[in-house]
C-alpha cells in the first residue's frame, strides 16, 4: 500500500465527508453491515424498556417455545430470551466500543511515539509491541480475570490489553511513511511543535486505515469478551452477557434450541456487522487494497 | 538466490533467533509483572477457604511466595535457563512434565484443523476467484463472512448436537472411545502412537475423533483463508503477465497453477502464520467443550486457581509456537518469492 492514494483517500474523508458516506451507502455489504448494527442498536436501546425483566425467572414456563407472550422463547429458568439479548446487546456494544476506543489510545501512543522519536524509542517501544503480539490473549485475559475476580470490566481491560499493538504498527507505519513528505516538512519549517505536527498533520492523514482496523477491532473485542464470558471469566451468571448465556443454556440445545442460539446468533450478527463495515469503509477508503 | 545469499539468510535467521528470545523474555516479564501486581492470593486460591493462616503461610514458603516479588521473578528466570518451568501449585508436578502430557493432544488437533483449513479454504477461494462475481464466487463470499463471525463454541455445540447425538455418524467429546485401549504413549499424538503400536482400530478411532473438533477449530481459519486466497488471486489475475501468459496461448490450468497460484502465495502464506494466534484461542474454547485433554484446558483450569507458575508455562510455550511459526512463514517466503531476499 503506497502513501500517495491513501493519503488522497483520507484528505477525502475530512474535506469531502459526505462523499465517502455517500460511496459507503452504494456499498451493498457495507449497507448490509450498517442496517444490521442500526437493528442491533435500536434493540439495544428500545427494547429493554419495553419487555421485562432479564432476570425475572418464571419456572411454570421454562424452556418454552417462541410464542406472543415470549417471542424468542424462554429459557431453562423461563427467562424471556428475547429480553436477556437485548440487554445483552447493551453490554456487548458498550463492551466492543469501549475495548476499540481504549487499545486505539494506547496504539496511537505508543505508535506516534515510536515513529515520531525514533532511533532508541522506536525499537523499545516496537519489541513492546512484539511482545504483546506473542502473548496469547485469550490465556493472559483469562489470567487477569480470573486474578482480578471475573467480571465485565476485567474482562474490557483483558481485551484491551492484547489488542492495542495493531494500532501501534498500523500508526507507526503511517508515521514513518508520512513524516517526510513535503507537508510535513513546511509545517515543522513553520516552527510547528513535535506535538503539533502529531496531532494536526500526521493524526488526520492516518485516519483512513485507523478506521478500517477500528471497525474489524470492534467486532473481535466482542467475539473475545463472549469466548471469555462462555468459559466462565467474564460477566458472570445470571447478567445477561451473550457468551454466558449460551453457556447457561448449552445442555438444552436439543430442547429450546432457541435458548442457546439466539445469544449466539446477536453475536454473529454483530461480528458480521462491524466486519461488513470494515469492509467496506476499505473498499472506499483505499480502493487499492481489498 | 544471489551468490553469498546463503551466508546473509544464516546472519538473518540467527538475528532472528536472538530477536525471539528477547521477545520470549518480554513475554515472562510482562505475566510475572500481569500476575503478581494483582490482588490474588494463590495460596487462598489452592488451599480453600477453610486454610488456617498457618497452612497458608506453610503453602507460601514451600513455593517461594513468601520472598520479595523481585526475587521470586530472579529464582523463577534463574530456573528457566536450565530448562525448568517451576512446579504447579495446582497439581504440584513439574510444569515442563504437566506441558508435556498436553500439549500432544493441542498439537494434533491444531495439525488436523490447519489440514482442514487448507482443505476447504484455498480451493474455495481459488474457485471464487476464477469465477469472480458468478454464483461459487457468492457463496465463498458469504462462507467467509458467517465463518469469521461465528461463535467457535455454538458452532462446536451445534456440531456435536447435529453429528453426535442426532444422527449419530461421529464420535462424541474425549480423543478415542472410552473402551478403546489407549496406545502405549511415545509421541503423544494418538493416531501416530497407534499406528506405531499397529493398532488400525486404534488409529481409525482416534481420526474419527479428531474430524469435528478439527472442523469446528478449522472453520475460522478455513473462512479467513477463503478470502485471503480469493483477493489475492484476484489481484493477480489482473496484472499483465496473466493477459501475456494466456494470450501466448498456456492452457487455463497452467497458468492459474504455474503464474497466478505462485504469485498469490505470499499473502495466502502470511495468512496461514498469523491463524497460528487464532488458532490457539480457538483451542482454548474448542477444548473445553470436546473434553479434549489439551493445553486449553490446563490453562483454563490453572488461570481458575490462580496457578500462575502453570499459566506462565503454558504463556511461554504459546509465545515459542508463536514466534517459531512467523520465523518459519518468513523464511518460506524466500523458497515462494526469489523477490524477497534477506541479504
Amino acid at each position: 500500500m503506497t502513501a500517495a492514494p491513501m493519503l488522497a483517500s483520507a484528505r477525502s474523508l475530512f474535506t469531502d465527508r459526505r462523499s465517502t458516506l455517500r460511496k459507503l451507502l452504494r456499498n451493498p455489504g457495507a449497507v448490509v453491515g450498517l442496517v444490521l448494527l442500526a437493528l442491533l442498536l435500536v434493540a439495544a436501546l428500545l427494547l429493554p424498556p419495553l419487555l421485562g425483566s432479564p432476570l425475572e425467572q418464571n419456572l411454570g414456563v421454562r424452556l418454552s417455545a417462541p410464542s406472543t407472550a415470549h417471542l424468542l422463547g424462554t429459557d431453562q429458568l423461563g427467562r424471556d430470551v428475547l429480553s436477556r439479548v437485548a440487554n445483552g446487546a447493551r453490554l456487548s456494544l458498550g463492551l466492543g466500543f469501549t475495548v476499540m476506543l481504549t487499545s486505539l489510545v494506547i496504539g496511537l501512543v505508543v505508535g506516534l511515539l515510536a515513529g515520531l522519536l525514533g532511533g532508541w524509542w522506536d525499537e523499545a517501544l516496537m519489541r513492546l509491541t512484539d511482545i504483546f503480539l506473542a502473548f496469547p490473549g485469550l490465556i493472559l485475559a483469562m489470567a487477569i480475570s480470573a486474578a482480578l475476580g471475573p467480571s465485565l470490566l476485567n474482562v474490557m481491560i483483558a481485551v484491551a490489553l492484547v489488542s492495542w499493538p495493531t494500532y501501534a504498527r498500523l500508526i507507526r507505519a503511517q508515521v514513518l511513511s508520512l513524516r517526510e513528505r513535503e507537508f510535513i516538512d513546511a509545517a515543522r519549517a513553520l516552527g510547528a511543535a513535535q506535538g503539533r505536527v502529531a496531532l494536526r498533520h500526521l493524526l488526520p492523514n492516518s485516519v483512513a486505515p485507523l478506521l478500517v482496523q477500528a471497525s474489524f477491532d470492534v467486532g473481535s473485542a466482542i467475539l473475545t469478551a463472549a469466548g471469555l464470558g462462555f468459559i466462565g471469566f467474564g460477566a458472570q451468571p445470571p447478567t445477561p452477557e451473550w457468551g454466558a448465556m449460551v453457556s447457561e443454556t448449552r445442555n438444552y440445545i436439543s430442547q429450546a434450541p432457541w435458548a442457546s442460539s439466539t445469544p449466539a446468533l446477536a453475536i454473529l450478527a454483530t461480528v458480521l456487522a462491524f466486519n461488513l463495515i470494515g469492509d467496506g469503509l476499505r473498499d472506499v477508503l483505499d480502493p487499492r487494497s481489498r | 538466490m544471489r551468490e553469498g545469499g546463503g551466508q546473509f539468510l544464516l546472519i538473518y535467521i540467527l538475528r532472528r533467533l536472538a530477536l525471539m528470545v528477547f521477545v520470549l523474555w518480554g513475554v515472562t516479564l510482562a505475566a510475572f509483572v500481569i500476575s503478581h501486581v494483582v490482588p490474588a492470593d494463590p495460596a487462598a486460591a489452592a488451599l480453600g477457604n477453610n486454610a488456617r493462616e498457618e497452612q497458608l503461610q506453610d503453602f507460601r514458603v514451600k513455593n517461594g511466595l513468601d520472598k520479595p516479588q523481585v526475587v521470586q521473578y530472579a529464582v523463577y528466570m534463574g530456573k528457566l535457563f536450565q530448562g525448568d518451568l517451576g512446579v504447579s501449585l495446582r497439581t504440584q508436578a513439574p510444569i515442563a512434565a504437566d506441558l508435556r502430557q498436553f500439549f500432544p493432544a493441542t498439537l494434533e488437533l491444531t495439525l488436523v484443523a490447519v489440514v482442514f483449513a487448507v482443505l476447504i479454504g484455498l480451493p474455495l477461494g481459488l474457485i471464487a476467484a476464477l469465477r469472480h462475481n458468478r454464483a461459487p464466487d457468492l457463496l465463498a463470499r458469504i462462507f467467509a463472512l458467517i465463518g469469521g463471525a461465528t461463535p467457535v463454541y455454538w458452532l462446536a455445540i451445534l456440531a456435536l448436537n447435529v453429528f453426535h447425538e442426532r444422527l449419530g455418524w461421529l464420535p462424541g467429546p474425549g480423543r478415542i472411545d472410552a473402551y478403546s485401549l489407549a496406545p502405549p504413549v511415545r509421541t503423544g499424538l494418538v493416531t501416530i502412537d497407534a499406528l506405531l503400536a499397529h493398532d488400525p482400530e486404534v488409529f481409525v478411532d482416534a481420526l474419527r475423533h479428531l474430524i469435528l473438533p478439527g472442523l469446528v477449530l478449522g472453520a475460522f481459519s478455513a473462512a479467513l483463508l477463503t478470502r485471503m486466497t480469493r483477493s489475492a488471486m484476484l489481484e493477480v489475475l489482473g496484472q499483465d503477465y496473466i493477459r501475456t501468459a494466456r494470450a501466448k496461448g498456456l492452457p487455463g490450468g497452467r497458468v492459474v497453477w504455474k503464474h497466478a497460484l505462485r504469485n498469490a502465495s505470499l499473502p495466502i502464506l502470511t495468512v496461514l502464520g498469523s491463524l497460528f494466534g487464532s488458532l490457539l484461542t480457538g483451542a482454548v474454547l474448542t477444548e473445553t467443550i470436546f473434553s479434549w485433554p489439551g493445553i486449553g484446558g490446563y490453562a483454563t483450569s490453572s488461570a481458575v486457581s490462580l496457578d500462575f507458575p502453570a499459566v506462565m508455562g503454558v504463556t511461554l510455550v504459546a509465545g515459542l509456537a508463536y514466534s517459531l511459526v512467523n520465523l518459519l512463514v518468513d523464511l518460506l517466503y524466500v523458497g515462494f518469492d526469489p523477490r524477497v531476499s534477506y541479504a
